[in-house]
C-alpha cells in the first residue's frame, strides 16, 4: 500500500505519460485523462485488490475497474503499464498500426488490463452490473468499479443500469461519475443540462458521496468512504469533481482539450508542468 | 425422394425453451437474462429450476445486452431473451462494442422473428435482423428449423464459446425433424437429394421446401433441398458441392432478400462457381397484420412460392 506522497509522485508520471503519448500519436484526448490522473492512481497503485502480473479475464477474488468513458485510454493504458499490466515500452504505441494500445479501449488485441471494449458511450455501467452480479453468483467477495463521464449520464442506458442496480440490491458496484463540467461541444450545463445529478443518482436509490477528485489526500478518503459504503443492500455513486486538464496550466477550465493533442510548443510548456518521478517511458 | 412427416405442430420458440432448461442443468454457468416476455420467449421453465440465475431487467433491452456481456466475466454462459426487433436493431451497438468486437460469449435467442409474429404487424415483424448479425465479426447466425432444432439448436450453443444469435419464431410449425439428431454449428444438411435444383431454405421455409420439393417431384423436377440452419459461418462446402451437381441454386428465407442467407449463399456462388440463382425472401418491404398463413402467401413466402420461383430458375438453366 503506498502512502499519499507516493501517490502524487506517481500522478505526476501518469500525467507526462498522458500528455506523450497525446503528442507522438498527434491524436487523442488529454483534458479527461489528465482530470482522472489522480483518481486512477489511486485506484491502480491503492485501492483495488488486483494481480497486475497475472492478468486472468475472470478475476476471481480480484476487484475489477470499467472505464466506461473509454476515450480516457491514455490515463488508463498509463496506470495499467506502470501498475504492472504490461510494459511501460508499449505506450509508445498508443493509437498507432499493430498496437495493442486502441484510441479506445478494446479486448481484440488480447491487452492486459482490460476487459471489454469502450468508447460508445453508456455501456460501461451495465458491463459493471453484469459482472457484479457473476461475482455474487461465485461468492466472490472482489469489488465492481465503474468509471463514466458527466457528459456520458445524457446516455439513456445510464439510465437503464441506474434502475437495474439499484432494483437488484448490486451493493458491489462502485459507480464514479468525472464530474468536470465539460464535453466536446462545450460545458455541460450548456450542452444538456444534467441539472441535480446527486439528487437523480439518490432517487434511483443509489447512495451517493461527493469528493474532490484533484486531491490525492481526499480521493483516498472518498474511495474508503465508497468501500465502506458497499454491500448494504444499495450501490454506490461517487461524484468525483475533477477539472479537465488538470495540471496543465493552460489547459484548464475550458472544454479546448477534450479531443486536441498539444503541438510541439504547447507539449513543451505542458510537460513543464510535472516533473519526471519515475522515468518516462 | 425422402418423406418427411410430422405428427403434429409445434412452436420454435418452445423448443428454445425446453433447450434452455436442459442447459441450466447440464452447467451451472449457465444464465438467463429476459427483457419482460419470459411467457413470450418460454423461459418460465428455465426461471422457475433456476431462480437465482435467472434476470428479470425489465423493459431495457440496451441494459440487458451490456449486463450478459458483463456476466460473461466470471465465466457465466448469458442467454438473452426477447423479440427478434429487441434484440438486434434496437440494440446494435451494445451488441457491436460490448459482446461482438469484445469477443463475449453471449446467446442472443430472439424469437418473434418475421412476418409470422402475425397480428402485431411491421413495428414487430424483424426481417433485417439476419443481415444485422451477420455482418458483425465473431458472430455466429443460427436459425434452427423446427421445435426439436431450435432445442438441439440451444443446446449446441452451451458448448460453442463465442457470440452467437439464436433466430426462432411464435407460430406453430411442423415438428418434424428427429428430436435425437445432433446439431452441428456450420453443418448443413442435406434433406433431399436431387439432380435438377439446389434448393436452400434456412428457419421454418425448410418446410416449405419440402413441400416445394413435392410438388416439383409430382412434375418430374428433382430438387436437392438443404437445410441451412447456420447462416453464419456458412457451410460453403455443402453449398459448392450441391450447386456443381445441380448446376442452379434457389434460396428461400423468412427475411429482406438484402442481408440474407441468399445473399451469403449469392456471393459465394458469384465468387466460386457462379450459376443461374433465384431467391425466395422480401423484397425491400415493410411487413403487415395479417394471420402468418396470409402473410407467407401474400409475400410469397410459401411452398407454392417457392415452386414458381424453381421453375423460373430452371427456364434459365
Amino acid at each position: 500500500m503506498k502512502d499519499s506522497n507516493e501517490l502524487k509522485q506517481i500522478a505526476r508520471q501518469v500525467r507526462r505519460d498522458i500528455l506523450r503519448m497525446v503528442y507522438e500519436a498527434q491524436s487523442g484526448h488529454p483534458g479527461g485523462p489528465l482530470g482522472c490522473a489522480d483518481l486512477l492512481t489511486a485506484l491502480y497503485f491503492s485501492v483495488l485488490r488486483h494481480k497486475p502480473e497475472k492478468f486472468d479475464m475472470n478475476a476471481h477474488g480480484e476487484d475489477l475497474f470499467f472505464l466506461s468513458n473509454g476515450h480516457l485510454s491514455a490515463g488508463w493504458y498509463s496506470v495499467l503499464a506502470r501498475s504492472g499490466y504490461f510494459d511501460t515500452k508499449e505506450l509508445s504505441s498508443f493509437r498507432k498500426i499493430n498496437s495493442r494500445l486502441q484510441g479506445h479501449p478494446a479486448t481484440e488485441e488480447g491487452l492486459p488490463g482490460v476487459r471489454i471494449a469502450s468508447g460508445s458511450l453508456g455501456q460501461g455501467l451495465s458491463v459493471a452490473c453484469g459482472a457484479a452480479l457473476s461475482k455474487k453468483l461465485n461468492a466472490d467477495p472482489g469489488l465492481v468499479y465503474c468509471l463514466m463521464g458527466d457528459g456520458e449520464q445524457q446516455e439513456g442506458q445510464v439510465w437503464e443500469a441506474a434502475m437495474f442496480a439499484a432494483g437488484r440490491k448490486i451493493d458491489n458496484l462502485i459507480g464514479m461519475i468525472d464530474y468536470n463540467g465539460q464535453q466536446i461541444d462545450g460545458p455541460v450545463d450548456e450542452i444538456m443540462p444534467l441539472g441535480d445529478l446527486k439528487g437523480k443518482w439518490k432517487k434511483f436509490g443509489w447512495k451517493v458521496i461527493e469528493m474532490d477528485g484533484n486531491d490525492m489526500d481526499k480521493v483516498l478518503e472518498g474511495l474508503s468512504r465508497a468501500r465502506d459504503l458497499s454491500g448494504k443492500q444499495q450501490p454506490v455513486m461517487v461524484l468525483v469533481h475533477t477539472d479537465m486538464g488538470y495540471g496543465v496550466d493552460f489547459m484548464m477550465g475550458t472544454h479546448e482539450w477534450h479531443g486536441k493533442p498539444p503541438d510541439d510548443e504547447q507539449y513543451r510548456r505542458a510537460m513543464a508542468n510535472f516533473e519526471e518521478t519515475l522515468g518516462d517511458y | 425422394m425422402k418423406e418427411y412427416t410430422y405428427t403434429e405442430k409445434k412452436d420454435t420458440r418452445s423448443g428454445f425453451g425446453q433447450g434452455l432448461l436442459e442447459a441450466g442443468k447440464i452447467n451451472q454457468n449457465v444464465v438467463a437474462l429476459c427483457a419482460d416476455l419470459t411467457g413470450s420467449l418460454m423461459m418460465h421453465g428455465f426461471k422457475d429450476a433456476f431462480p437465482e440465475r435467472f434476470f428479470q431487467v425489465g423493459i431495457a433491452e440496451a441494459n440487458m445486452m451490456g449486463v450478459a456481456a458483463g456476466m460473461t466475466i466470471g465465466g457465466k454462459i448469458p442467454f438473452t431473451g426477447t423479440f427478434a426487433n429487441f434484440s438486434t436493431g434496437r440494440v446494435y451497438d451494445q451488441i457491436r462494442q460490448s459482446i461482438a468486437y469484445s469477443g463475449k460469449n453471449v446467446k442472443i435467442c430472439a424469437s418473434h422473428a418475421g412476418l409470422t409474429l402475425g397480428e402485431d404487424g411491421a413495428t414487430h415483424q424483424m426481417l433485417e435482423d439476419i443481415g444485422m448479425m451477420k455482418m458483425l465479426p465473431n458472430m455466429s447466425v443460427i436459425v434452427p428449423c423446427d421445435h426439436n432444432q431450435t432445442r438441439a439448436a440451444t443446446l449446441a450453443l452451451l458448448n460453442h464459446e463465442g457470440p452467437a444469435y439464436l433466430r426462432f419464431g411464435r407460430p406453430k410449425v411442423p415438428n418434424f425433424t428427429d428430436p435425437g439428431e445432433a446439431f452441428e454449428i456450420g453443418k448443413a444438411v442435406v434433406l433431399n437429394e436431387g439432380r435438377d435444383l439446389s434448393l436452400f431454405a434456412t428457419g421454418h421455409l425448410v418446410w416449405e421446401a419440402l413441400e416445394a420439393a413435392k410438388s416439383l417431384h409430382a412434375r418430374g423436377i428433382s430438387a436437392e433441398v438443404i437445410n441451412v440452419h447456420t447462416i453464419k459461418p456458412l457451410d460453403a462446402d455443402c453449398v459448392l458441392q450441391s450447386v456443381r451437381k445441380t448446376g442452379c441454386a434457389l434460396t428461400a428465407e423468412e427475411h429482406q432478400l438484402f442481408g440474407g442467407m441468399g445473399e451469403s449463399i449469392a456471393a459465394l456462388l458469384a465468387t466460386h462457381h457462379p450459376v443461374p440463382m433465384e431467391m425466395v425472401g422480401v423484397r425491400d418491404r415493410f411487413g403487415e397484420s395479417g394471420k402468418p398463413a396470409d402473410l407467407m402467401k401474400k409475400y410469397g413466402l410459401d411452398a407454392e412460392s417457392i415452386v414458381g420461383s424453381a421453375l423460373r430458375l430452371l427456364d434459365r438453366k
